[in-house]
């Protein structure tokens, strides 16, 4: 079902000057979708018509579909972005179970803050297709943090965690996590350019609240005050990377690939991705930002619209999931589902997660959905799972929406897209058509009719 | 349910001498006390002594009895809505009439309503059973998930058939709140899945109750969690004890029917014979002679096709039937069979992935196990979260079948969490479909409920409203979430519900 044609130079070019589009994007014939109803992210246009050519969206609007270009009837459907998966590990885990397939967890001291889930990402991994027909298309993968997303994220499924710890058992044995990466669900894997990153390095990762307290030795306060010694330790480091290379600096508690991870989260330029969920959790983390110069994006913050206002003033992102709305534990006791139409109200530009790292990401639209059905915008709700997500990563105009330059992302649902009765029944990834199938499907296929036939479902690919 | 005939009394004098110093105080005390006619009418005057109070588990079926007496309610008529009635049937503009807190009638719009009968206006909205969750640790895993508050698993042993879920829930879990705004109306609390035979489970009605007596749904038969796969066997193998292995699992579940088999047989024997002393009542034991004459219901957490297979092999080993398999993600491999043998496949739709016996879930499963006749596919959540959301749950199953092509109403897939579940723990002629005599569990969404936007406007459980998004007096809070942050505070202006 693929579509490609032969990489044309100036599509070439045009993919290595942005880290939106994957640099294997590959060119293909220009391709008018028409008659839908085009959510572009920011806006709703009826009967409209979306171009897009070179792995790029050329033109948005109402227009009729240039000549020359291959149709797709989308009367009756609805048009939007692929959707932007945040606090995921798509491509970093397989199994949650299995140990070895789950590139996300790191155990390291001495790597932390360095440890960097690039280089663990897999293009073949079966999370991706499954996601894909989901509507994603683009992703935000996160080193494991306790609560959070990644492999150590969502429930202790099936009441399999006997440790009796709630929510998102996982502990990282460090202040930080490790440092994010983006990707694309579109990897060519026949045509040998299989690479599904788009950008290493995007953040950093590290858990607040009761699991980062946990780290240090149980209190908060001790968190907050080894947070801080850490980024003295990391400035110290900057300005004497010379006198440190020849043993000439103090001993510091941090690894040189620590301190060197560091120095962009330090001088504020890397965001910090702070899970915290507990509202005096949330002044304090803000509090601590302002002070020490760090730009964070919140994760998790089920208390946050108690403090909506400060989040807002403080032109800080979140990142949440609108299903959380129980007090999982003593941080959680204000957990509601109105948080997101709160925070989205305030000023607070908001994404919505999915419900897992990486297996249930595909309930990401599900989860928009049920923020509108508790008073979020329907706008807002799209907003927070294709333009904001970019924009909190530095890709606005790059990915996650429909307009003229942007990568051309692109999903074709047979309905509104929030619903579950909808299905994504076309996928364009970077401009290549996806095949609309994953391994759940080939077994559901093989078992369709019961799985008693004379032969047995074995003999059925 | 179990009775017994009494025995004679000459054999009664003997048991008591037989049974040492314990039992001579109470035959001194009853000794002929017994004159009431058995179950089966015959005369008991010649009845043996009974065993002392608690050792005799043929009379404590029911020790911690069902105090439930549903809330104030009225005779009423909801009218004007699209109804689902679980068992099939979709009525445009219906009507549901609720006399007593049962379902009296539903028919068309030309269903007369009976003078005095208050009016529910549900034009524009949709109708449907009561949702009935089987699968929920609500109340023994509660919120908040904290030291002190997990008590679903008794993870000492493979077997503690011996223990009851009923005896770790606690009433003020915020998530039965939670759960009845999303429309759920009856739960089967359960044990974990850590061993072979995790306990009893509970079947409640989801009422705010201090006690939980005050939940239990009366008459609705005990099940006992079971479970296969991988969770047992990792943790007693990772304790270096038995079962380790899948088919440690089946040799644990067989020696435990052996000694259930074993069990029952003693007290048949010597309820039949009075000789030698009684045998000393086992709780593991009464559990498992439960399953063996059908009392108790099985309800076997199993993943993978060929360990639900074997299983009812295991079944048909001892003489006991399952009822259904939970998180049967590979019952679409077995649908056939599954349907042939009756046992109800209990499923989620959207999870997997999280170990290898959920790797091959597919999100069609509900639609393909529902296709064969005599089937019984059931959308469970076993999560405090996704029991708020069955019905969309749902909707994601039928989506998945409908786009293989299969024709699935939504009146037929809505039966996946109202009559199926109900069938699944052996209430439905109670309960799960709006039927006539059956209990007024009826849920009035404000859209149809197959839609993500779709909220429960008003839950009625036995015909009361316990539930009303419109209406803060109707939105109860549990106990813990009373002066808790947030408390009292509007997290937006839109209608709240709960939480």
């Amino acid at each position: 079902m693929r579509l490609k044609s032969l990489i044309l130079g100036a599509a070439c070019a045009a993919a290595l000057t942005s880290p939106g589009i994957p640099s294997t994007a590959w060119a293909q014939s220009l391709t008018a979708i028409t008659g839908g109803r085009v959510l572009t992210g920011t806006s709703v246009i009826e009967n409209g018509t979306v171009v897009i050519q070179n792995g790029r969206v050329v033109s948005v609007g109402t227009g009729g579909a240039p000549v020359g270009a291959r149709i797709i009837d989308a009367r009756g459907k609805v048009v939007s972005p692929g959707f932007v998966a945040v606090d995921s590990g798509l491509g970093g885990i397989e199994v949650s179970s299995v140990g070895g397939s789950d590139d996300l967890r790191n155990g390291a001291n001495s790597i932390s803050a360095s440890f960097d889930v690039s280089y663990g990402l897999d293009p073949w991994s079966f999370t991706l297709p499954v996601a894909r027909l989901g509507g994603i298309t683009r992703a935000v993968v996160v080193p494991s943090h306790a609560g959070g997303g990644g492999g150590g994220g969502g429930h202790a499924h099936d009441d399999s965690d006997f440790a009796g710890v709630g929510h998102g058992g996982y502990q990282s044995p460090s202040l930080f996590a490790g440092q994010a990466a983006i990707i694309h669900l579109g990897p060519d894997l026949e045509g040998g350019g299989a690479d599904i990153l788009v950008k290493p390095r995007v953040a950093m990762v590290a858990p607040f609240g009761e699991a980062g307290a946990g780290i240090v030795g149980g209190a908060r306060g001790a968190q907050f005050t080894q947070f801080k010694e850490s980024l003295a330790e990391v400035r110290l480091y900057a300005r004497n990377r010379g006198a440190y290379d020849r043993a000439g600096l103090r001993d510091l508690s941090l690894s040189r690939a620590d301190l060197e991870a560091l120095i962009p989260v330090a001088n504020g330029t890397m965001p910090l991705i702070v899970t915290v969920r507990r509202a005096a959790d949330i002044q304090q983390v803000l509090r601590l930002a302002r002070e020490e110069g760090v730009r964070i994006i919140l994760d998790g913050a089920e208390e946050g619209w108690l403090v909506a206002a400060q989040i807002a003033a403080a032109n800080v992102p979140v990142l949440l999931n609108p299903l959380a709305n129980l007090p999982g534990n003593l941080e959680t006791r204000a957990a509601r589902m109105q948080n997101a139409t709160v925070l989205n109200a305030a000023g607070v530009v908001i994404a919505i997660k999915g419900n897992d790292g990486a297996h249930r990401v595909r309930e990401t639209r599900y989860n928009a959905g049920n923020a509108v059905s508790h008073g979020l915008p329907y706008d807002a709700a799209i907003e927070a799972i294709t333009v904001n997500p970019a924009k909190i990563f530095g890709m606005a105009g790059q990915f996650g929406e429909l307009r003229a330059g942007a990568a051309a992302d692109v999903v074709i649902w047979s309905g509104d897209p929030l619903e579950p009765l909808s299905n994504a029944e076309t996928i364009f990834i970077g401009g290549a058509e996806q095949a609309p199938t994953s391994r759940q499907f080939l077994l559901r296929d093989r078992y369709r009719d019961g799985g008693e036939g004379a032969l047995p479902p074995a003999y059925t690919r | 349910m179990r009775f017994h005939a009494m025995r004679g009394s000459s054999l009664a004098v003997l048991a008591c001498i037989l049974a040492g110093s314990l039992a001579l105080s109470a035959c001194a005390t009853m000794g002929g006390d017994d004159d009431t006619p058995g179950p089966d009418g015959s005369s008991t005057a010649d009845a043996r002594t009974p065993l002392a109070t608690g050792l005799d588990p043929a009379t404590t079926l029911d020790p911690f009895p069902s105090t439930y007496r549903g809330l104030p309610r009225e005779n009423m008529a909801i009218v004007g809505g699209t109804v689902f009635t679980g068992a099939g049937q979709k009525i445009e503009n219906g009507v549901v009439i609720v006399t007593d807190g049962r379902v009296a009638t539903v028919g068309d719009a030309s269903t007369p309503v009976p003078g005095g009968y208050r009016v529910v206006d549900a034009r524009g909205r949709f109708v449907t059973p009561g949702i009935i969750d089987v699968h929920s640790h609500l109340g023994v895993y509660p919120s908040p998930g904290v030291q002190g508050m997990s008590n679903g698993n008794e993870a000492t042993n493979p077997n503690t058939a011996q223990v009851w879920a009923e005896h770790s829930l606690w009433p003020q879990d915020p998530g039965f709140n939670t759960a009845r705004a999303g429309g759920v109306t009856t739960l089967q609390i359960l044990p974990g899945s850590a061993n072979l035979f995790g306990g009893r489970g509970v079947t409640v009605r989801n009422v705010p109750s201090v006690t939980m007596q005050g939940m239990k749904m009366p008459g609705a038969p005990y099940g006992v969690k079971m479970a296969c796969g991988e969770n047992p066997s990792r943790v007693y193998g990772g304790r270096n004890t038995s079962p380790a292995t899948g088919m440690g699992n089946v040799a644990g579940y067989r020696a435990a029917f052996i000694a259930a088999r074993e069990y029952k047989a003693k007290w048949d024997k010597w309820r039949e014979d009075g000789e030698g002393s009684p045998p000393t009542r086992n709780l593991q034991l009464d559990t498992l002679v439960g399953v063996l004459d059908g009392s108790v219901l099985v309800q076997n957490h199993c993943y993978r096709a060929d360990e639900m297979a074997v299983m009812i092999d295991i079944a048909k080993e001892f003489g006991y039937r399952i009822t259904a398999f939970h998180h049967a993600i590979e019952a679409y491999k077995i649908a056939p069979l599954l349907a042939r043998e009756g046992i109800c496949a209990d499923m989620w739709a959207g999870w997997w992935g999280f170990k290898m016996e959920a790797l091959d879930a597919v999100e069609a499963n509900a639609a393909l196990v529902d296709a064969p006749s005599g089937s019984c596919a059931v959308i469970h959540s076993d999560d405090a979260e996704l029991t708020q959301r069955l019905n969309q749950e749902a909707a994601a199953a039928l989506a998945a079948g409908r786009r293989i092509g299969m024709t699935i109403t939504e009146e037929r897939a809505i039966g996946w969490i109202t009559l199926n579940p109900a069938r699944s723990l052996g209430i439905a002629d109670q309960t799960g479909s709006l039927e006539t005599g059956k209990r007024a569990d009826v849920v009035i969404w404000s859209a149809n409920p197959f839609s993500v936007y779709a909220r429960a406007d008003q839950v009625f459980i036995d015909g009361a409203l316990t539930f009303d998004r419109a209406n803060p007096a109707y939105q109860p809070l549990s106990d813990f979430e009373l002066g808790q942050p947030g408390y009292g505070q509007a997290a937006a202006t839109v209608p709240q519900g709960a939480r």
